[in-house]
């Protein structure tokens, strides 16, 4: 018998039930909730007259519609009287039912996907679940982690179970080193330019290879969180060393001998040597350049010394007109040297990459350098106010500021704009999210998704440029 | 949940692929803490000229003529004709709550995004995947027969053309189960409490640290 992939220990390790009609009932260890897609779901409990099944495995954080400024007037300072209740009502749902909520004034709020992990509570060979596609991220832990939509929130509030259907097994190996300035962002961006942006559909998808395992657990944590923008709800990284050290010490991770006994589980969670895979994509690391997104889905993506791709070039019908109505809302031109393109904005942050390093990263381009007179404005967005703290100690505030960036408070931000941080009308963005779908950042607002270091290098020079030009 | 069992009504054929969640209901609406009302901002960037608002009335807004929908012709329209990897992107269920309050039973298309296909079915919405050269039919036969209607039955698993044509789609047994009956998920789940109380007791046993409650 063949051996078994990450994601058939995973799921084997939690089947409740095997149903005859091919549905199966999955445990879940951790639910993370939060303001957007969780009301609806506390109110389906409550008209049914259902308590939660098991407090302890979920945490709440408000993070989608909080202001990324005024934080010391907590709820009071979200103006807008809509985003205000919503929040307002996770306090309220969570203090009802008994769930540990850090609320907007908690200096451990952040957006979920920085938080888990952050607090220990993305433990190794858990099943994580969200109402947010971008619980993907987790999967950089070797967990079964992935989005879902309201009912199953209420569901997995109700029965700590989901009812799923096993998905197949796809490996995307990055090969050999990457190369300098090259990160996480810019593997995940080229890996959804090679499958698309619907190649994992119906897929959990393991990323491995000598690459994979050279990069850290941020890195590893932004590959995984953009599975989705593949079309793959789950993305995952099979644990090693640098998984087990990033958890240690944190205050949900286990001590003691309990610690002991969860490593020694953890050091199990990989593919078996002789695992089969349905499909196996592979990416030489050397190949992989800075990548930046000219469209409006994150499979529009080239390099940056590339072209924004001409219509008349693309055979299939149907994706040439994506690419004219694409080349339309963004306003650019067939053929146009990537580099030509000129940002009104630049945000740095969202669940992608709004980690230290990540900040790290960008602040070590604008060091000593200021930004661009024709750009608008440049947000840094931390994932946490633990994240915000830690970077204050190192003084990457300071950099941030001393360049001309804005040094906000943390939540999702600009990345989606629903509190008051977006794009205006027709406006560029180098944008360190995930989504650079039509309207995503504000009405009319026109997104590129690139790496931390990439937006902080279109940030000082008002375009896009191959960031190791500044560095090298 | 409201039953599926059948479903007769005007098809309506949107001809793009990658239809996304943030196009089908723009971040602005998911402010709501209901799950009814965002029929009026279904595809509120395409439909509509002006920036939409949460909680406004859309009756005097500006509507983009080219929008499929805003044709006089699709107006009653409740079966949606769609293109590859329709409702990609984030998980939001106010997607396929936003196409029922508008009046959208079945979304027809070559292929649907994950999440957003399993979300349907928890809100009596049935996604149907049927092979693209049938869908590009389908599109044909849309766009010139005004009034077109198709029919879809849950129970036969097929879709029926004006013309009498019918073409099978293939339904996991137990979400078509729900569906037709109107199965509320959570109380099926529940028959097994006993079987989730001993699998979390042997979890326990075995990994202890998962039940920690933190700080």
């Amino acid at each position: 018998m063949a051996g078994k992939t990450l994601y058939d220990k995973l799921w084997d390790d939690h089947l409740v039930k095997q149903r005859d009609d091919g549905s199966a009932l999955i445990y879940i260890d951790r639910q993370l909730l939060h303001e957007v897609t969780s009301p609806q779901a506390f109110e389906g409990l409550r008209l049914a007259g259902r308590k939660p099944w098991r407090l302890d495995a979920n945490l709440a954080t408000p993070d989608h519609n909080v202001p990324t400024t005024d934080r010391d007037k907590g709820i009071d300072g979200i103006v807008d009287p809509v985003s205000r209740t919503q929040v307002e009502t996770l306090d309220r749902n969570c203090d009802e039912f008994g769930i540990q909520e850090f609320k907007i004034k908690d200096q451990r709020q952040g957006i979920v996907h920085v938080i888990g992990p952050e607090q220990g509570a993305t433990l190794p060979g858990m099943t994580i679940v969200c109402g947010d596609s971008h619980t993907s991220t987790h999967g950089a832990f070797g967990t079964l982690a992935h989005g879902i939509g309201t009912s199953e929130v209420e569901h997995v509030l109700a029965t700590q179970c989901l009812v799923q259907k096993k998905m197949k097994n796809m490996l995307v190996k990055v090969n050999g080193q990457l190369g300098e300035g090259v990160t996480g962002k810019d593997v995940v961006l080229a890996i959804i330019g090679k499958i698309g942006t619907a190649g994992g559909t119906g897929y959990a998808i393991e990323f491995g290879g000598e690459a994979i395992r050279g990069l850290s657990m941020e890195a590893r944590m932004t590959i995984c969180n953009m599975s989705i923008e593949g079309g793959a709800r789950v993305g995952m990284v099979a644990v090693d060393d640098i998984t087990i050290d990033y958890v240690k010490g944190r205050p949900f991770a286990p001590s003691g001998d309990q610690w002991d006994a969860a490593v020694a589980y953890w050091r199990t969670l990989h593919s078996d040597d002789d695992a089969v895979f349905d499909k196996v994509v592979e990416l030489e690391g050397a190949d992989i350049k800075p990548q930046v997104t000219w469209g409006t889905s994150p499979e529009m993506v080239t390099s940056v010394d590339g072209r924004v791709p001409d219509p008349a070039e693309e055979a299939d019908p149907i994706k040439r007109e994506g690419i004219v109505r694409a080349l339309k809302y963004m306003g650019l031109e067939a053929n146009m040297p990537i580099t030509d393109i000129k940002l009104d904005r630049v945000f740095i942050g969202s669940c992608t990459n709004s980690r230290i390093e990540d900040l790290r990263e960008a602040a070590e381009v604008v060091k000593g350098r200021k930004v661009a007179s024709t750009l608008k404005q440049a947000l840094v967005v931390p994932g946490s106010g633990l994240v915000k703290a830690q970077a204050e100690a190192e003084g990457l505030d300071k950099i941030f500021v001393e360049a001309g960036l804005e040094w906000r408070d943390p939540g999702c931000s600009m990345c989606l704009a629903m509190n008051a941080d977006k794009l205006g009308q027709g406006e560029h963005c180098a944008s360190t999210s995930n989504r650079n779908f039509e309207g995503r950042q504000g009405f009319g607002g026109r997104t590129h998704l690139v790496s931390p270091a990439m937006a902080a290098a279109a940030a000082v020079t008002g375009h896009f440029v191959d960031v190791r030009e500044l560095t090298h | 949940m409201r039953a599926f069992t059948q479903h007769q009504g005007i098809a309506a054929p949107m001809d793009r692929s990658n239809v996304d969640t943030d196009m089908i209901i723009p971040k602005q609406f998911l402010k709501s803490i209901k799950r009814t009302g965002f029929g009026p901002n279904l595809f509120d960037e395409l439909r509509y000229l002006d920036e939409g608002k949460p909680d406004q009335d859309c009756s005097g807004r500006p509507l983009n003529p080219d929008f499929i929908l805003n044709q006089a012709r699709y107006k009653n329209a409740s079966v949606l004709l769609a293109r590859d990897n329709f409702g990609c992107g984030s998980s939001r269920e106010h997607a396929p709550w936003a196409l029922d309050d508008y009046g959208f039973r079945v979304i027809i298309a070559p292929s649907f995004a994950d999440i957003f296909y399993n979300n349907c079915f928890k809100n009596g919405l049935l996604p149907i995947v049927l092979e693209e050269q049938i869908v590009e039919k389908l599109f044909q036969e849309t766009e010139s027969q005004e009034g077109y209607q198709l029919t879809v039955d849950l129970d036969s698993k097929t879709v029926t053309t004006p013309s009498g044509e019918s073409f099978g789609f293939e339904v996991d047994d137990f979400r078509r189960h729900c569906l037709l009956n109107g199965l509320d998920d959570i109380g099926v789940t529940l028959e097994d409490a006993e079987l989730i109380k001993s699998y979390e007791a042997k979890r326990r046993e075995s990994s202890p640290w998962l039940f920690n409650a933190g700080n």
